[in-house]
């Protein structure tokens, strides 16, 4: 829906932007959310001014979509299940990111079940299909909660340009029209600007940011956690700086920084968020795999799904490291930062 | 970096190295195999099959079948192509326009513009240019300021641009101050866009007319996977790009966008970002890469890069010191230790060595060796200058001190004390029976002859 409101502004006018994403927001608040509606064929929804979760999914995910199920519908128009029908649903998976591992254990399981339940034609293969990609994909479905610590500190990790500041904004409006309150701690003082990035943000949509000039992430942190304890804040959220995972020396920072945390406040960090933007290919796997036994990562949002990378690669970290997905971003705006449910997330890739 | 696509593919090499004769049956095996490596390495499924095609059809021609070894002669196809699909050589900027030249930075979100746009500058500063910076990214919150930032810390000037003014705007003013203060080069930074939204898109395509770029370069993040093939497609039918930026091969990344993004835009990649700092960026050699892939190493790469960080003078004082006979004391010692942690350090070496010496150093871990490096240096500089001058001196209380002053054991010491003894004893062999007997010793190591060199 951004977009149709972007189109219809001036492309480079920041001003329509901002409007048009407070129109979303009031729109969407206006809805009520529907729940995944599976049965319910793309073509004959009515148009409406709001668009449901499940078509809000749709629409982020079109391209990946026309790409995946255009292909897919080709494919399964309904004909003999063939060599040739494997051959082609191979491409197709490995295309999306879903890796050789993956997509191997994939089909092989779909062969069993053709199989075992004596499926005749490509369109019952595509039912059998979306069956197993879901229970690859339903244990992640976990959501996150936030009630169980006050304050609730959440770290976010990931390798550069994954998507980690801009989740942040998200995340905090989002606490925010909840009626929590949320502090952030602008923990990436590496980048050029970056505090400036979150400060700026901040001020726009009045949370309350925590920096300071050069100096350490994990004493920026520290401060910020303090200050919410006092304070009575609900929510913490510190960003860190971006880093390649085979980088040691960031690594260990990184860790220093989960250290410092639980030193302000024991137990904390509650939730570790890993970034991964959707466009990473395999080495997403080896990023989950890196961060997740350097912090023990607890939850993943899958960034950027709104282009048009297919995102597959959550098949494959599913199987690496089943860690939850508890956010997808399907879009520039606030409210396109989404729980993630298995069941759209098929849905809308197949239908 | 390119290490598992480098290590499934020398699994296959290999297997190809030890078969007499090739049929049809074990180059499909290897085919399949490096199918695999190419798709784990997230090379774009349409290139992988164009690939294997074309290495299959040559590793069943003459050239393979006459060879004496056809195991070799499947590699060196392999590579052929490998080379042929990232660009046959290095391309550099073309910057022969009248001034200012103009450098116009695309790409998605998060692919690195604004760190590459600083690295570049401070690249063609180097070749003494007059740079100027300027970015029209009015989306994303302070990130105008990030390029001013980087800016100010190398010394270039960025154009004073500001979120409340348009791209389009900024383009102009950029230019005309370009204009008027004779910059040699302007590199235009522009906010991150996906290749499907229509409306950036089209803003970029309209900053590009005003702009009229003799450079267009499309930044591409080494990590993408198989969705690398639409971007630069959307990228490539909506822009004329001139060139591809490769970010963040520092990582684990596979590379794969790498051979992926080439063959779509047909675009050379011009530059590599190799670490966060403002120097990683490199030119692109897709010989040396492909060598690199198949674990060649990339010895001329090594060599340029000793070239650009080693201190010439010093080195040729060291040289002409052990030459002369006279004695290589603990002073010289430091400088060589030095030299090595210029050039970036243990790992950064390594990446370039040929497998078979790599493999033999992963031993070693290059954390650990960089840190013993950072430690001898502080030993060093730890005793006094006599001391340097005449290590015998050092006896039990001078080490003593010694180990106080570093915060070092006193072990430490003296494993320091005798591992430069060796290193004398071997610089003395040197300035004897000069470099050939030196490197009969090194020779075994490299298994005969450097790969890499044919």
């Amino acid at each position: 829906m951004f977009n149709i409101f972007k189109k219809k502004s001036q492309p480079d006018n920041s001003i329509d932007k901002e409007t048009a994403v407070n129109e979303t927001e009031v729109q969407a608040e206006a809805v009520p959310v529907v729940t995944v509606s599976a049965t319910e064929p793309k073509e004959t929804e009515p148009k409406k001014a709001a668009l449901s979760f499940t078509e809000r999914l749709k629409q982020g995910l079109s391209k990946t979509r026309q790409q995946l199920g255009g292909q897919l519908n080709s494919l399964f128009g309904g004909g003999k299940i063939d060599a040739d029908t494997y051959e082609e649903l191979e491409t197709i998976l490995l295309t999306s990111d879903i890796g050789v591992a993956a997509t191997q254990r994939l089909l092989d399981n779909l062969k069993k079940r053709v199989k075992r339940e004596n499926l005749q034609d490509t369109t019952a293969l595509k039912q059998a299909l979306k069956a197993e990609l879901l229970a690859v994909l339903t244990p992640l479905e976990i959501p996150l909660q936030t009630n169980t610590h006050a304050p609730f500190v959440i770290m976010l990790a990931g390798v550069n340009g994954a998507g980690k500041t801009t989740t942040i904004g998200k995340l905090a409006k989002q606490f925010q029209s909840q009626g929590k309150s949320v502090l952030i701690a602008a923990g990436d003082t590496f980048r050029a600007a970056a505090r400036e990035q979150l400060q700026v943000w901040g001020q726009r949509n009045n949370v309350h940011v925590i920096a300071s000039e050069g100096g350490d992430a994990a004493a920026v942190i520290f401060d910020a956690v303090n200050s919410a304890m006092a304070k009575k804040i609900d929510i913490v959220i510190a960003d860190t700086a971006g880093r390649l995972p085979t980088q040691m020396h960031l690594m260990d920072e990184i860790k220093k920084v989960q250290r410092v945390i639980d030193k302000a406040y024991p137990g904390a960090p509650h939730e570790i968020l890993l970034v991964i933007d959707a466009n990473t290919g395999q080495n997403a796997v080896s990023q989950v795999k890196a961060f997740d036994d350097a912090l023990g990562i607890t939850g993943l949002v899958l960034s950027k799904l709104d282009g048009s990378a297919k995102g597959g690669v959550i098949a494959a970290i599913a199987e690496a490291r089943p860690i939850p997905v508890r956010f997808i971003g399907i879009g520039e705006a606030i409210d396109d930062l989404r729980p993630f449910k298995a069941q759209a997330f098929v849905d809308a890739l197949f239908d | 970096m390119l290490e598992n696509l480098t290590g499934r593919l020398q699994g296959v090499i290999k297997n190809l190295r030890g078969q007499a004769r090739l049929t049809e049956d074990n180059i499909s095996d290897a085919m399949r195999e490096v199918r695999m490596a190419l798709l784990e390495a997230d090379v774009a499924l349409p290139v992988v099959k164009d690939f294997i095609s074309r290495v299959k059809a040559r590793a069943q021609g003459k050239e393979v079948l006459l060879s004496l070894t056809p195991g070799q002669a499947v590699i060196e196809v392999v590579n052929d192509e490998l080379t042929e699909l990232m660009g046959k050589a290095n391309v550099g900027l073309n910057l022969a326009t009248q001034p200012p030249a103009i450098i116009l930075m695309a790409g998605l979100q998060g692919s690195g513009k604004t760190t590459t746009s600083a690295k570049l500058a401070k690249l063609l500063k180097e070749q003494k240019k007059k740079v100027l910076l300027a970015s029209a990214d009015i989306y994303r919150p302070a990130a105008i300021a990030q390029l001013q930032t980087l800016a100010k810390q190398l010394d270039i000037d960025c154009f004073d641009s500001n979120a409340n003014q348009k791209p389009s705007e900024i383009a102009a003013l950029t230019l005309e101050h370009a204009k008027k203060n004779y910059y040699d080069v302007v590199i235009f930074d522009t906010a991150g866009r996906l290749g499907i939204d229509e409306a950036m898109m089209a803003e970029i395509k309209a900053l590009h007319t005003q702009l009229n770029p003799i450079e267009t370069l499309f930044v591409v993040d080494a990590m993408q996977g198989q969705d690398a093939v639409n971007t630069a497609k959307a990228f490539g039918e909506t822009l004329p790009l001139t060139g591809v930026v490769l970010t963040k091969l520092d990582g684990d990344a596979r590379g794969g966008a790498a051979l992926s993004v080439r063959h779509v835009t047909g675009q050379p990649i011009k530059f590599i970002g190799v670490s966060e700092k403002v120097d990683g960026l490199e030119p692109f050699h897709p010989d040396r890469m492909a060598g690199r892939i198949l674990g060649m190493g990339d010895v001329l790469g090594l060599i340029e890069q000793a070239h650009k960080n080693v201190d010439m003078a010093e080195a040729q004082k060291v040289a002409d010191k052990i030459k002369s006979g006279s004695k290589f004391d603990l002073e010289d010692f430091k400088s060589q230790m030095s030299q090595m942690r210029k050039m970036g350090g243990m790992g950064a070496l390594m990446d370039k060595m040929p497998a078979q010496m790599a493999s033999m150093a992963a031993k070693v871990n290059n954390e650990d060796a960089d840190k013993s490096l950072r430690r001898i240096e502080g030993i060093i500089n730890s005793m006094t200058p006599l001391e340097r001058r005449k290590p015998e001196l050092i006896k039990a209380t001078r080490k003593k001190r010694i180990a106080a002053g570093s915060g070092v054991q006193v072990q430490e010491v003296n494993r320091l004390l005798k591992q430069f003894e060796e290193t004398q004893k071997m610089m003395k062999m040197f300035s004897k029976g000069g470099m050939a007997k030196m490197m009969r010793g090194m020779g075994g190591m490299m298994g005969g002859k450097l790969p890499g060199l044919r």
